[in-house]
Order: structure tokens, then C-alpha cells, then sequence
């Protein structure tokens, strides 16, 4: 540990330590404390050298490391690939200034040339939605390319509203 | 049974605590926006670090 210990036993340290670098894979950019970043940083770049191959042997250590498939995915499809011609330095960490609270020293890091995924706050999408889908009922697929995930929830919602000329049935259906 | 009334004079304990000063932050301007911030660091006016990166547009809420 180049970096340090983090404050925990070697269980953990590896433990937040996957759980981070996968989540800078989904994510494209992740905000953390300073220590953290720093101490990911070789962990990732480690991956994305073994993602740039892509045989099948670093496929496996990297399912074994990852903590998901989707990262997983991610990394051998988009991100290794878009990384051939870098000889190393994929990463970069950018200070934020201290977190209010505990005055920690936070940073940003993300990998170089990617885009942050936008991450949508659960509450907002779960409270627009239903109302959407209540009070447009007539207009079926006007919201739809928002969220994948709640497509096909409203869809449901509007066809089973279509189907039955009662009109209450959609809200209730809807709030469920 | 003689004993000493206390081991350091108010002279003393005083001088150790006049050595205990904050200090101020090292701050430099922001070449986007003229506020001061931290070096090496993100602007938290702005947003902006490295001429073009920006990292947070957080206006009013
Ligand atoms: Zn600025």
C-alpha cells in the first residue's frame, strides 16, 4: 500500500477499494476524499492495462475484482479500447477543497476523455413519474426517452388506462 | 506534609499557549473568475481547474 492503510484492516481496505474502483468504471467520475482517490488510482489503472488486452485470463481477474458484471462489461468494451494508444496515466485526480463537516480533503477523479454518467436522484424520478403517467395519459410515448427504467411502467400504466375507459383505475395502479 | 501548591506558575502555562497560533491558508486568484482558492485545487466559484475543466456549475439553489 504505496498510499497508506485508509484506516482499516486489510479485509476492508480491499473491500472499499473494489467498491470504488468499480464504481469509477460505471461512472466515468467519482468524487472521494483525497486518500481514496490516490489510493484507487494504481488499483484502476492496474484493470484498464489488463482490459487493453482483453484475453480471456484478464477477463477473469478482473470479474474476480470487480463487483459487478456491468462494470465489468464496461471495462473491456468501452474502456479498454478507448485506451490502447495511452501508454498508462488514465486517471486523473482533481482536489475539491475540504468536505463541510469533517474537513476532509476531497478530489475528483475520472478517467481521462470520458464523460460523467448523470446520475438521476431515485426520489426525483419516483415522484415525476407516476404523476406524468397519470395526468397524460392520452399521449403515450411523448415522455418515454427520459428513463429506461420506467418505461415500461408507464406504459403499462397508460395501456391499462386506454384499455378500461375508467379513468381512476390508472392512479391507483400508479401509486402501487 | 509539604507540598508544592501547583507545578507551573500562571507565567508559564501562559507563555505555552502564546505559541499556538492559527495560521492563514496559502490562497491564490482563480484565472477564470479572480477568486481567491485553493492552489492545485478546483475553484469552488466557478468551477473551472486547468483552464477548461468544469467540475461543478453550481448556481443559486
Ligand atoms: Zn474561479
Amino acid at each position: 500500500m504505496r498510499q497508506g492503510k485508509l484506516g482499516r484492516d486489510v479485509g476492508a481496505r480491499r473491500a472499499l477499494l473494489r467498491s470504488l474502483v468499480t464504481n469509477l468504471f460505471l461512472y466515468n467520475r467519482i468524487e472521494t476524499t483525497e486518500a481514496k482517490a490516490k489510493a484507487m488510482r494504481p488499483v484502476a489503472e492496474r484493470l484498464i492495462t489488463k482490459a487493453k488486452k482483453g484475453n480471456l485470463h484478464n477477463t477473469r481477474l478482473a470479474a474476480a475484482y470487480l463487483t459487478s458484471p456491468e462494470a465489468l462489461k464496461k471495462l473491456f468494451e468501452e474502456i479498454g479500447p478507448k485506451f490502447v494508444e495511452r501508454p498508462g496515466g488514465y486517471t486523473r485526480i482533481m482536489k475539491t477543497g475540504m468536505r463541510r463537516g469533517d474537513a476532509a480533503p476531497m478530489a475528483i477523479i475520472e478517467l481521462v476523455g470520458f464523460e460523467p454518467v448523470a446520475v438521476k436522484e431515485d426520489k426525483k424520478v419516483k415522484k415525476a413519474a407516476p404523476k406524468k403517467a397519470v395526468e397524460k395519459k392520452a399521449e403515450p410515448k411523448v415522455k418515454s426517452p427520459l428513463k429506461k427504467a420506467e418505461a415500461p411502467k408507464k406504459t403499462m400504466i397508460k395501456k391499462a388506462g386506454t384499455k378500461v375507459p375508467a379513468a381512476k383505475k390508472a392512479p391507483v395502479s400508479g401509486e402501487k | 506534609m509539604a507540598n508544592p501548591k501547583q507545578r507551573f506558575g500562571k507565567s508559564r502555562t501562559r507563555k505555552r499557549r502564546a505559541n499556538w497560533k492559527a495560521e492563514a491558508p496559502t490562497l491564490v486568484e482563480c484565472p477564470k473568475c479572480k477568486a481567491m482558492k485553493l492552489p492545485h485545487s478546483v475553484c469552488g466559484e466557478c468551477g473551472f481547474y486547468d483552464g477548461r475543466e468544469v467540475i461543478a456549475v453550481s448556481e443559486k439553489e
